[in-house]
């Protein structure tokens, strides 16, 4: 307790040292004059005793300065004093402050940004109660959507008889965007509904904001019509109004009842469907009906406390092929469970790591280049440093008093790279890329306390090694010399020469790695996608209301096609189901006539379409024909497959006029080049297309438009063309191709740009390094330069002898640079795509870059060197 | 014999001490009784008695008020508080005990030194 009032008795202290000393004065002052008085009495004389007096106090200063280390926090009061000191000697060197602040904040705004980032996607607990229990379930773990999921029956049995988990929920994998079409106002607008197990947020430990989980009536089968919303679309379309739960809701002309509202923190898109909008969910009923659509939904399981994942792997492994050996009327299911995180994020592990790596190096480059220009400022400062030893500095307090320097300068980095990082994490998390989790990176507590220690490790990792130096420097020697003095001055020079190398090791380890994620980049931007994206956009243009029949819905599909396609400025108009690079459906694909095995049987990927898809898509059509608006209902039933299909069901035959059985027979009349329908870096699978005109089995109808206008007036042209043939048709979400190519590609994107970002960070720094040291050693050297140019040396001559040295810096840094990344770039080649780790464009273009960059800093020095009058440089002395 | 330097801590308690017994005292007052029941065998540098007496009276020991001496003069009058009291009493325990467990440990050797 009283130690705890001094200690604040003493914080006080410390500011209001005036009262007190003052105080203290009159305390002295009244003491000597007791002691007088007393030693007068004594028989002194008045002087005698005076000096006497203060003889026995024992000097006023000295007894002032005890008081104050005992009232104050004496460690406190010298680091003020040195944070004072510092910041005075700082502001006379405005100018490299700042650029070293700035520096610092470069660093640490990279730093704090990817920690931010890493700690999001891998660290951070999912915004679900007790995430780590959490176990994706899929089927297979499949490439297609079909081949990933499980069937309702398979769900229920799972639920009914197994020991892992506490609860087993789902969602139905196969909605789609913009299935719902809702009218605020005159202008109706599509929402996207995910259907879910009726305990889904159960399990996943989410509750309502506002209201109640789903009843067991709203998901029986046909039971009463009931949404959850999402806390985004509650609060941009609801207004945030609190008494939304239990009123209703038209969305697709049917009246649905509002059952509650989930919180912020829940984004299915984020989690599951990475920049999707989700705006609603309702429930997916688990019965015979929905059992018979086959595998449609993905499963999150929760574990029964004390089980690990496994444990359910193990249970699962004998649960499944027993229902499969006893159930084989039911699809098959062949177990895959791993941590829900996994499943998000576990893929993007590899460029988490890199990314981390990176920036680490990128920090270390920062390091050495401050360390660099505090070790040539500290020559400068030699004289200073030097009188204040000898005033009686000890060498402690002088590392001291330095590392307080290095400290404000990384701190006050710390704090603009924090503020960079804020904006940073925000601009990543408004990014619409198909990273997940990407949306909720923030900068959060740990963030800062991440940046914190970084700015910790940073000042100290720069600072060490000028405070060591400098506080070795002789004494004599440096008073001696001057401005330029300091006796380890070719030893100095040694280790900024030993800096500068290390920098340009660093930077050629981070080209060679950005450069190989550029080169894979490219590579995949090169790929043949198997359709055009140019001047293409499309649109769903399903109504969202159920047609009274079959033909009265062809003819709604026929007449949108029609009319589009004679609009002006359009080339070609065609329809399909889903589009590549999205969702995708997968089938049976058995030839007919062939008896398969369950292990061969083969399934292929299954397109709906109509009108001129292939031309509009630029898919181009190699053998047979297209499919036409007469292969309809009255006609033969028909098919088209692509290459890879072909070449699976009739190896080395013509297929064209085969027969196959995706749902019903039907002949082959074409083929067409393979599509990349799962992302750019994948293959074609098997596929096939079936005329909308024949079947009734699709979701959501997309328009496909191909034209010869800007995007822009295409969709003027489109939309008026629509608007006129139905007017409650939502029109406002045109997306073109190229923009669903460009998004699948987003995450390598978003990488590569930061790799490239920290690459070029790595450059500048690094040339900034070699610039700083090779014009303060030919100051240095300006004597010997003079020298050699009065003895007839040409400006030439003295120019190449400085880029000789500059390149000497930079060759062995290559050196080491390049081992390294030799070495270390085989770490990269899970994420490569179409170049090998040793790719040597990418290292002959890291050399030359460098060397490129590296000569240039060196010139500007050199050229000045050059044009040195030997006379000055020489009186200079 | 030459005179005595001061263990660390031990002028605290001789400043409260004092001030128990003597009441109210200026610091010039202190340090002269100190010195005077010391028998002049330790000098005080007179200065570090004040830094005692800012350490004490942050830890609320002894409270401070100025006042006017019995010739007239302005001073500080230092006087011991109960929690001060409490703690001395504490001290003076432990003085006690260390006293006697320092002659027990010296005993001997004292004798053995013998002028």
């Amino acid at each position: 307790m009283s130690a705890l009032r001094r200690f604040a008795a003493a914080v006080s202290a410390l500011f209001r040292r005036e009262s007190l000393d003052s105080d203290f004065n009159e305390e002295m002052d009244a003491h000597i004059a007791l002691a007088v008085d007393d030693k007068v009495r004594r028989g002194m004389t008045p002087e005698a005793a005076r000096k006497a007096a203060l003889a026995e106090l024992g000097g006023v200063t000295a007894s002032r300065e005890e008081h104050r280390d005992a009232r104050g926090l004496p460690f406190l009061e010298t680091l003020v004093q040195d944070i004072r000191y510092s910041l005075r000697a700082l502001r006379r060197d405005a100018g490299l402050a700042v650029f070293a602040t700035l520096i610092v904040s470069l660093g640490i705004g990279a730093g704090a940004t990817v920690f931010s980032v890493v700690h999001t996607l891998l660290l951070r607990e999912l915004p679900f109660a007790s995430a780590n229990d959490l176990v994706w379930i899929a089927n297979n773990n499949g490439e297609g959507l079909s081949d990933r999921t499980v069937q309702v029956s398979q769900l229920q049995e799972l639920q009914r008889s197994n020991h892992s988990f506490s609860g087993v929920a789902a969602y139905f994998a196969f909605y789609s965007i913009g299935d719902f079409r809702f009218s605020r106002g005159s202008e109706p607008e599509r929402l996207t509904a995910v259907p879910v197990t009726r305990n889904f947020f159960e399990v996943l430990g989410v509750n309502p904001q506002i209201g109640r989980q789903f009843t067991e009536a709203e998901a029986a089968f046909n039971g009463p019509l009931a949404v959850m919303l999402s806390h985004a679309f509650w609060k941009s379309h609801l207004g945030s109004d609190p008494a939304v739960a239990g009123r209703a809701i038209t969305l697709n002309d049917r009246t649905y009842t509002i059952a509650g509202v989930l919180p912020a923190s829940f984004d299915f898109g984020a989690i599951f469907a990475p920049s999707q909008r989700i705006d609603l969910f309702y429930p997916f009923p688990l019965v015979p009906e929905t059992s018979r659509w086959g595998n449609t939904l993905s499963m999150v399981g929760r574990l029964r406390p004390g089980v690990t994942v496994e444990a359910a792997r193990a249970e699962l492994a004998v649960h499944c092929p027993r229902v499969n050996r006893e159930h084989p009327e039911w699809n098959a299911f062949n177990p895959y469970a791993a941590p829900l995180r996994e499943h998000i994020s576990g893929k993007l592990r590899p460029a988490m790591y890199l990314l981390s790596g990176a920036v680490f190096l990128v920090m270390l480059i920062v390091c050495a280049n401050l360390s660099n220009l505090l070790l040539s400022r500290a020559t400068v400062r030699g004289k200073e440093i030097a009188i204040r030893a000898a005033l009686g500095a000890g060498r402690g307090r002088l590392i001291r008093q330095m590392l307080v320097e290095s400290m404000i300068l990384s701190s006050a980095g710390a704090l603009l790279g924090l503020l960079a990082a804020v904006a940073m994490t925000r601009f990543l998390a408004g990014l619409e890329t198909q990273m997940p989790l990407l949306s909720q990176v923030r900068v959060d507590w740990s963030a800062v306390g991440f940046t914190t220690l970084l700015a910790l490790a940073t000042g100290i990792g720069f600072g060490l090694l000028p405070a060591l130096r400098v506080s070795s420097m002789e004494l004599q020697s440096a008073m001696k010399s001057g401005e330029r003095g300091s006796s380890g001055g070719r030893e100095g020079g040694l280790l900024r020469s030993a800096l500068v190398s290390s920098e340009v090791a660093l930077a050629c380890l981070l080209l060679v790695g950005s450069g190989l994620m550029i080169r894979s980049f490219l590579r995949v931007l090169d790929v043949d996608l198997g359709f055009q994206p140019s001047s293409t956009i499309t649109i769903r243009i399903d109504p969202g209301r159920n047609f009274p029949d079959a033909a009265t819905r062809w003819a709604y599909f026929r007449d949108a096609i029609q009319r589009v396609n004679a609009a002006s400025g359009v080339d070609y108009a065609g329809i399909t189901d889903s589009l590549p690079l999205g969702t995708n459906r997968s089938w049976g694909a058995p030839a007919k006539g062939v008896v398969y095995t369950r292990e061969t049987f083969p399934d292929g990927f299954v397109r709906i379409i109509g009108g001129n898809y292939f031309q509009s898509m630029g898919i181009p059509v190699v053998k047979g024909r297209d499919l036409a608006m007469t292969d309809n209902a009255g006609s033969k039933n028909v098919i088209v497959i692509n290459e890879t299909l072909a070449r699976r069901l009739w190896p080395g035959e013509d297929p064209i006029g085969k027969v196959m059985r995706p749902d019903k027979d039907r002949e082959v009349v074409g083929v067409v080049r393979d599509v990349r329908h799962l992302a750019l870096e994948s293959g074609a699978g098997n596929e096939f297309y079936i005329p909308f005109w024949q079947t009734n089995d699709f979701g959501s109808v997309n328009l496909v438009i191909r034209g010869r206008l800007a995007q822009q007036d295409l969709e003027a042209v489109v939309r008026s063309e629509l608007r006129a043939m139905d007017p409650a048709l939502p029109l406002s979400a045109f997306r073109s191709l190229q923009d669903i190519v460009d998004r699948s590609v987003s995450p390598r994107k978003l990488i590569v740009t930061i790799l490239g970002g920290f690459a070029g960070m790595a450059l500048l720094l690094a040339s900034l390094g070699i610039y700083g040291v090779i014009s303060y050693s030919v100051t240095q050297r300006r004597k010997e330069l003079g020298i050699r140019m009065a003895l007839g040396a040409s400006g030439a001559a003295v120019r190449g002898a400085v880029l000789w040295q500059t390149l000497r810096l930079v060759l062995l840094g290559l050196a080491v640079g390049l081992t390294l990344a030799w070495a270390g770039a085989r770490a990269l080649s899970v994420m490569l795509f179409g170049v090998t780790s040793s790719d040597p464009v990418t290292f002959f273009a890291a050399v030359v870059l460098l060397l490129a960059v590296a000569l240039l800093a060196g010139f500007v020095p050199a050229r000045r060197a050059s044009m040195l009058n030997p006379l000055d440089s020489l009186r200079m002395e | 014999m030459s005179k005595m330097d001061l263990l660390q801590g031990t002028l605290d308690v001789m400043v409260m001490q004092t001030l128990a017994t003597m009441g109210a005292l200026h610091g010039y007052g202190i340090a002269r009784r100190i010195e005077q029941i010391s028998g002049d065998e330790i000098t005080l540098n007179q200065g570090t008695i004040y830094a005692a007496l800012v350490r004490l009276q942050q830890h609320g020991w002894i409270a401070a008020k100025w006042g006017t001496s019995e010739n007239n003069r302005k001073a500080k009058f230092y006087s011991i508080t109960s929690a001060g009291r409490t703690q001395l009493a504490d001290d003076a325990a432990y003085w006690q005990r260390l006293n006697g467990l320092m002659s027990r440990l010296f005993a001997p050797k004292v004798e053995g030194a013998g002028s």
